[in-house]
């Protein structure tokens, strides 16, 4: 058999569908939120008129219809491709959808009284060929032909979807979820959707705190080596963050064991599904295991720590991304310390405390790599400038490292990538650049 | 290239001649301007050129004849603009409807920077809602630089009123008309 896609039969045929498809729909694109990555604006374009040849008045159907928390219709623009009824029946096991009336009078609606929320709504949005469904939290914020795209990884649980960061001017806008067949598919969940307001929060740590004064990385960098340096082997614990990157933790692994330092993380649980949410909300805790930051049980260094800070045994503390008084180590303790050492993104009662505080990035603002839950390696690109003095963990602790050990690292994520993937076993014969865009499974 | 310099002739070396020819052109001009009333010459800024009728001058916003604002805020004159002289704030979710019915979107601000306009006509050419419009104002002075950034109320008041199809107008009585049954058409 063969099947001519090209000939002008077939294209005219195509150009009747269209037609039809475009008998009611309405000229909108100037106020809808699709315009630039429409499907049927595409297809216009490629076998539309210039000028429609229907003279009736097209039907009109309600806008702006409420379908969920985080779903808005507006049923004019749909054409009725059942997309997402599919999608919402078939992947996400929720049958919230459905059409109603007849003819030119059908209407998407969701199942009376029931809203459509469930965690996977947005997805229909992305998958919505018009701007029949938008998203309540884009709908009217940025046009799509504005918005740089960034190959990115979600950070909201052990899962690490594959994302799209769409920013402008250092502004985040949203995530949109990426094909990745080897972790997520082309979907991703709702709550990790949304999870990116705090990145560009007003209140995020801009400066370098020297007890409490603002001052300079050269400066607190050679205060804090130089301190380090004099400290004596078991008198130094690290309290690291699973939702740092494997570099981040790696380079702590090594200023960890040259210091002889008791190190851990924190544990981070919440509620799973069948689908991608992770129990595991913390993005990287087997990068955490694998660097040897933490042991298969995560947590459990933590009592340690504390009771050795009570006994005075351990006089300096070294955290990152972590609020410590709220795992264990309380504000009592961390007074006892003599060394005190955050890094954070947001201000919180352990940054409060601290007598040196570093300010990092989030992921969208520096490179790096995470490994979730299955072993999937995946790197993640830079979006947005870090605000204010805020650098990447990886740089400092860089310098942090050659300061403290005499050990030279690489300076770039690429050359400190391949470092690592040498020296920690289970990341042998991995290269940053053979990761590619959809991450590579290592052996957990 | 080599031009040969003729040499000045008697007459020509004498200068008067020529000074005189000057002084009488000077002379006539003064007459027609002191006597006869024909200035060439015009008492810029009070007095200014009327321009033609397709000039391009600065672009303002303009309302359509109801008074309402005509922009939807599809930002496809601030994704032309070559020098990137206009800046649009869209109203997200939360923010102030349009104050015409049926069209959802209305910028919540709209700058122009004066000082990087070029009055080049791409964002009249590409407006689909025919918001904006080059006027006659081409001498813009201001005191500081954020002084010639337009914002919304500004170009609004300065374009007037622009009437033409009422597109949203329109659709939502088309819509009105069909929520009675059987449609009337």
């Amino acid at each position: 058999m063969e099947i001519y896609t090209t000939t002008p039969g077939v294209k005219q045929m195509r150009e009747g569908v269209l037609e039809f498809l475009l008998i009611n729909h309405p000229l909108d694109c100037p106020i809808c939120d699709e315009a630039g990555e429409c499907k049927l604006q595409e297809y216009s374009v490629d076998y539309g008129q210039s000028a429609g040849r229907f003279v009736e008045a097209k039907v009109h159907k309600p806008k702006a219809v409420d379908l969920g928390p985080r779903i808005m219709l507006d049923a004019e623009r749909c054409i009725l491709c059942s997309r997402c009824i599919r999608f919402t029946r078939d992947i996400a096991g929720d049958d919230a959808l459905g059409f109603i009336n007849r003819g030119s009078y059908s209407t998407l609606t969701h199942y009376p009284g029931k809203p459509f929320d469930n965690n996977y709504t947005l997805n229909t949005v992305d998958i919505c060929p018009v701007g029949a469904l938008t998203s309540k939290d884009f709908r009217f914020k940025m046009r799509v032909w504005f918005l740089k795209e960034t190959k990115s990884v979600c950070t909201s649980c052990a899962t690490g979807c594959s994302i799209l960061i769409g920013s402008r001017e250092e502004k985040i806008y949203r995530y949109t979820p990426r094909e990745n067949n080897g972790v997520n598919g082309p979907w991703m969940c709702d709550a990790g959707r949304l999870n990116y307001k705090w990145i560009g929060h007003a209140d995020r740590l801009k400066d370098v705190l020297v007890r409490g004064q603002k001052s300079t990385w050269t400066a607190a960098l050679n205060e804090i080596s130089d301190k380090l340096k004099k400290t004596p082997a078991g008198s130094v614990a690290v309290v690291a963050s699973a939702r740092q990157t494997n570099e981040e933790l790696w380079l702590l692994g090594k200023l960890k064991s040259k210091l002889g330092a008791v190190s851990d993380s924190v544990a981070r649980f919440g509620e799973g599904d069948k689908l991608l949410v992770s129990a595991d909300k913390n993005p990287n805790t087997n990068g955490a295991r694998l660097t040897g930051i933490c042991f298969t049980e995560i947590g459990t260094n933590l009592p340690q720590i504390a009771n050795g800070i009570s006994s005075g045994k351990i006089k300096t503390l070294i955290v990152f991304g972590e609020d410590v008084t709220k795992h264990g180590i309380g504000a009592d303790l961390l007074g006892k310390l003599e060394t005190l050492i955050v890094s954070d993104i947001l201000p919180n009662a352990t940054t409060k405390l601290a007598h040196y505080v570093l300010p990092g990035c989030a992921h969208a603002e520096k490179r790096g790599t995470f490994t979730n839950t299955k072993g999937r390696v995946q790197k993640f690109m830079k979006a947005v400038e870090a605000p204010g003095d805020a650098r990447a963990e990886w740089e400092f602790l860089h310098d942090l490292v050659h300061n403290v050990t005499g050990q030279n690292g690489f300076v770039t994520i690429e050359g400190l990538f391949n470092q690592m993937a040498e020296d920690v076993s289970a990341f042998n014969g991995l290269t940053w650049q053979a990761l590619g865009d959809t991450g590579v499974t290592v052996q957990i | 290239m080599i031009v040969d310099r003729r040499p000045l002739t008697f007459w020509e070396k004498l200068y008067l001649p020529a000074i005189i020819g000057g002084l009488k052109v000077t002379v006539r001009h003064a007459f027609r301007t002191l006597f006869q009333g024909k200035a060439v010459t015009m008492e810029y800024p009070e007095q200014k050129w009327t321009v033609p009728e397709n000039y391009r001058g600065a672009p303002y916003l303009v309302k359509d004849q109801d008074g309402n604002t005509k922009c939807v805020s599809c930002q496809l004159c601030e994704f032309v603009c070559p020098p990137k002289a206009i800046r649009i704030t869209p109203p997200g979710e939360s923010g102030k409807l349009a104050d015409r019915t049926n069209a959802e979107k209305m910028p919540a601000e709209f700058e122009i920077n004066m000082l990087r306009c070029i009055f080049c006509g791409f964002c009249q050419e590409v407006c689909p809602e025919e918001a904006i419009f080059l006027q006659k104002d081409y001498s813009l002075t201001g005191t500081s630089r954020e002084e010639m950034i337009y914002n919304k109320e500004k170009l609004l008041s300065l374009g007037g009123i622009s009437p033409g199809i009422q597109k949203w107008k329109h659709k939502l009585e088309e819509a009105q008309a069909q929520e009675s049954f059987p449609v009337k058409v």
